[in-house]
């Protein structure tokens, strides 16, 4: 059981926002997360030889994930609590990896490159992307919780 | 730099924001897909906060001849709705319900250093390495068949 939370989810959400608007106008770029993390794992140099780190996108991509990690650590030092709930053992959180991973690289962004910018770029691709996702991480849930009854 | 430190600002506001908003916790998100069960619509406000904040910049960036601190935009223009598009969605979905855990959060959930969060990411990573290596080859044997 977790708690219904509108007023600092519509907050947490409108900070997601904001990202989304400082990567777009400052670096004409999607925030979305899949993309902008797998991307650091690609090889290093472009195609002129130049270092993808200095000339390339790699540089603001690796600050983004250095960000990413250091906000939450920033909130706790601050005495914010973050609170981790884990509903499986490691093979399960094994496999759901995998298959978050797999499935975000290869249809082409997650929650926030489809569900937060694409769905605001009205973009009808990551409108089926996000009901995709929605939709099966909704009846596997069910499977688990109702059916197996895990 | 100024690229740098806009992104690096983007990543800080990006995981502030996860985190306030309580999806660093896959027990939340996952109680956000169980429509039937203990249904927490918490997620569908975070996104919707996004959305709501992130919409009228989109549009307003199609009037825009460049962004401020790079040569161009670079957006999506593919359009078509193919199959690695739905085949990976509904890959992601799955390992999304499976433990509640997408890219984001998941990646935040490293700054707690459990050991739940290092193998979550540690396979996420291998996934993701894994997809571009298939959709690559898949790549290679189309321009071949052409």
């Amino acid at each position: 059981m977790t708690e219904f939370t509108p007023y600092t989810s519509l907050a947490g959400g409108v900070l997601i926002g904001l990202s989304a608007v400082i990567l777009l106008l400052a670096n004409g770029r999607i925030a979305g997360i899949s993309g902008i993390f797998s991307r650091l794992f690609e090889p290093g140099t472009l195609a002129n030889g130049k270092s993808a780190w200095v000339h390339g996108e790699k540089g603001w991509q690796l600050a983004f994930v250095v960000g990413l990690l250091l906000a939450p650590l920033l909130l706790m030092a601050g005495g914010y609590p973050i609170v981790q709930v884990f509903t499986g053992g490691l093979p399960l959180i094994a496999v759901a990896g995998l298959l978050v991973g797999f499935g975000s690289v290869f249809g082409s962004g997650c929650t926030s490159g489809h569900g937060v910018c694409g769905l605001s770029r009205l973009s009808i691709r990551s409108l089926v992307a996000t009901l995709t996702f929605m939709g099966v991480g909704g009846a596997v849930v069910f499977v688990l919780r109702h059916v197996i009854g895990a | 730099m100024q690229r740098i430190i806009a992104g690096f600002l983007a990543g800080l506001s990006f995981g502030a924001g996860l985190a306030i908003a309580g999806m660093g916790n896959p027990l939340k998100v996952q109680n956000f897909l169980d429509v039937s069960g203990n249904w927490d619509p918490s997620l569908a406000f975070v996104m919707g906060g996004a959305i709501m904040v992130a919409f009228p910049f989109f549009q307003l960036a199609r009037k825009l001849p460049r962004p401020f601190m790079a040569d161009d935009f670079k957006m999506p223009t593919f359009q078509q709705i193919d199959k690695p598009l739905v085949l990976g969605s509904a890959v992601f979905g799955a390992g999304w319900g499976l433990i509640g855990l997408c890219p984001g959060p998941a990646l935040l959930s490293v700054s707690l250093l459990t050991p739940q969060a290092l193998v979550f990411v540690g396979c996420m990573t291998a996934g993701m390495m894994l997809a571009r290596y298939v959709a690559g080859v898949m790549v290679k044997r189309r321009m071949n068949a052409a």
